[in-house]
């Protein structure tokens, strides 16, 4: 598996800070970055009862879309996530795994009726990629709020942290085997 | 640090897999399970910290598998899964133990906050019941007394012995205080957070022996209702205290060797391997070298045991003792007593120093307690102490003409309340000679 991060804007979806974006990532993950647009058909993940998209098997399909030279491939939507048993999920990763989703929906000031702020939204990003992309690396929630790994249930939880892994994820980072290849 | 072990009981896959990668990424160790049965099954494992379960399944419903869990493993905290139409049955769930429930589909940070709570709760229940043990231990147990060089060197050893994880066998008469002197190693090692568990293999019939050491699965013998945990097993992270070690069958002197060797057993009718990190301290009033000649005990397990020992000396090769220990046990029983404290007359601290103690700090502290409960006004008399005292007085190694005389002159002077020319009537001798023997022996005559 190379060190190659694919960051794939699911279809109509590609934002003006997403070279932002690659470059805020690269610097904390400390790998080559590269951005593109995917076209996923999203309807068939669509829950009409919820009105979200179902992330768990959006990320089996984004799977399928990852290019052998991306070691790991996070996929970027506007839509709203959720899994099963959870009313919403920012976004969902396989521990250890290839792949990852990222809603930014929840992710928007005005969805909590605030004023509009494309550069708050582009942190609140950074950090929810970085954060996924740490899952995928094999680090699970750090206790540390301050940490990228630490647990975000609320938005102003992601406001809370940094985009940087901690010293210890750092470490644990440099000491964890490779990834798993296993499909969702 | 260990990764808390969680269950997710749902018969909807999804659900399943959902939670299990959410909890994953949480850090804990996560099993699933499609219905109480399965769930049931998967127990055998091992405890798990937390069990999130879905109320409605088939099989063996969430109802159903947590009246069994109040039977199988009390302990085990529930966070019950409902739909919002199944709110009702998650109150009753709740009447029956749970913790708390969540409704499908629930919202992420309640389901992380109700998670939380749990564990904590859970953290903070454990906490409890061994900070509780420890205070009892702690209010029920008595110092080690002793200025003599004897228990000097005791407690020297205890020092140096405490910081290592060295086996030790603490050897000693009965009632020397050598379960006192396990406690003293465990509270000064780096133990000492963690419980002491004492078991006394001499008291507790063979059979029921090896279930009070490794513990039992439910089912496992008639009568085994419910799983329980050995000693072996609470002993995990303290000290296991072995009282009577030279007491132990054969049979469970094998499989404590097995234990000592490698720290996994197994249940009583279970398959699972169980880890426990413990120090061993055994105590013994027997030859446990004569025992190993005659082969009534493994000499693989003596080498085993006996990495450190310490010697107790009796209670009467230490009289210089006998008065810290009486003022200690004088003060123990009044406080409990809610008695004022007492003095001891200097004809009862004579007559405690001439006596032999065969049942050695035991004897003398139920000595002193009968003397705190039968004594009139705030004296203790000779007359308060326990009749075998009085009769034993002379030890039997001090049989000499002047011991004799001196312990006989003195009974009769507190029979006649120290009136001198009554005594001296009785003993069929002049006052004046009286008083030079009373000066003599430096016998009290108030």
């Amino acid at each position: 598996m190379t060190d190659e991060i694919l960051l794939a804007f699911l279809t109509d979806f590609r934002p003006p800070w997403s070279e932002d974006l690659r470059r805020r990532v690269g610097a904390a993950t400390d790998r080559f970055v590269r951005v593109d647009s995917l076209r996923i058909e999203l309807q068939p993940f669509h829950a009409p009862e919820r009105g979200q998209y179902h992330a768990t098997l959006l990320l089996a399909e984004l799977l399928r879309h990852r290019p052998p030279d991306a070691g790991h491939i996070v996929g970027i939507t506007e839509v709203d996530l959720f899994i099963p048993v959870l009313t919403f999920v920012f976004g969902q990763a396989q521990l250890g795994g290839p792949g990852a989703v990222v809603s930014v929906m929840r992710l928007h000031a005005d969805y909590y009726g605030l004023p509009a702020d494309e550069n708050l939204l582009l942190d609140r990003a950074v950090k929810e990629v970085v954060h996924e992309l740490g899952h995928g690396f094999g680090l699970v929630h750090c206790p540390d709020y301050s940490c990228v790994m630490s647990s975000s249930t609320y938005v102003e939880e992601v406001d809370l942290k940094a985009e940087r892994y901690c010293p210890d994820c750092l470490d644990l980072l440099s000491n964890l085997p490779e990834t798993r290849e296993s499909v969702v | 640090m260990k990764k808390p072990r969680i269950m997710i009981v749902d018969d909807e896959q999804s659900v399943r897999s959902s939670l299990r990668e959410w909890f994953l990424e949480d850090g804990f160790e996560v099993e699933t399970a499609e219905d109480g049965l399965d769930a049931l099954k998967k127990l055998e494992s091992g405890p798990f910290d937390l069990m999130i379960v879905d109320l409605k399944m088939p099989r063996m419903d969430g109802i159903s598998l947590q009246r069994r869990l109040q039977e199988v493993d009390p302990a085990v905290t529930v966070v019950i899964l409902t739909a919002f139409a199944a709110v009702d049955t998650a109150v009753e769930a709740l009447k029956l133990g749970a913790f708390d429930y969540v409704t499908k589909p629930v919202d992420p940070d309640e389901l992380s906050h109700t998670v939380r709570r749990a564990l904590e709760q859970k953290r903070l229940t454990e906490e409890n019941v061994r900070l509780r043990e420890k205070v009892s231990e702690l209010s029920a147990s008595t110092p080690i007394i002793g200025g003599s060089p004897a228990m000097g060197h005791v407690m020297d050893l205890v020092g140096t012995v405490a910081e290592t994880e060295a086996s030790v066998v603490i050897r000693g008469e009965s009632g020397t205080g050598k379960e006192l002197v396990a406690r003293a190693i465990h509270a000064a090692s780096p133990r000492r957070f963690f419980p002491i568990v004492a078991v006394n293999c001499g008291a507790i019939p063979e059979t029921l022996l090896e279930s009070e050491l490794f513990g039992h699965e439910k089912g496992a013998f008639t009568g085994a209702h419910y799983r329980r945990k050995g000693k072996i097993e609470l002993a995990n992270g303290g000290t296991l205290f072995l009282d009577e070690i030279g007491e132990i069958p054969p049979k469970m002197q094998v499989d404590l060797l097995r234990v000592l060797e490698s720290h996994r057993f197994s249940r009583l009718g279970g398959t699972q391997e169980i880890e426990s990190d413990f120090r061993l301290v055994c105590a013994t009033n027997r030859n446990l070298e004569a025992l190993v000649k005659e082969d009534a005990f493994r000499e693989d397990l003596y080498y085993r045991i006996n990495v450190f020992s310490i010697d107790l000396p009796p209670l009467r090769d230490r009289l210089e003792d006998i008065q810290l220990l009486t003022e200690h046990f004088v003060e123990k029983y009044s406080r409990s007593m809610g008695k004022p404290p007492k003095r001891m007359t200097e004809a009862a601290v004579e007559l405690l120093q001439s006596y032999d103690w065969p049942g050695n700090v035991r004897e003398l502290e139920n000595a002193i307690e009968r003397a705190m409960v039968v004594g009139q006004g705030n004296r203790i008399r000779p007359e308060d102490l326990p009749l075998r005292v009085e009769q034993d007085a002379v030890r039997p190694r001090d049989r000499s003409l002047e011991a004799l005389e001196r312990a006989h002159i003195a009974r009769i002077l507190r029979e006649e309340s120290g009136n001198v020319s009554q005594a001296a009537r009785v003993l069929g001798i002049d006052r004046g000679t009286l008083y030079n023997k009373i000066k003599k022996y430096g016998i009290p005559s108030g």
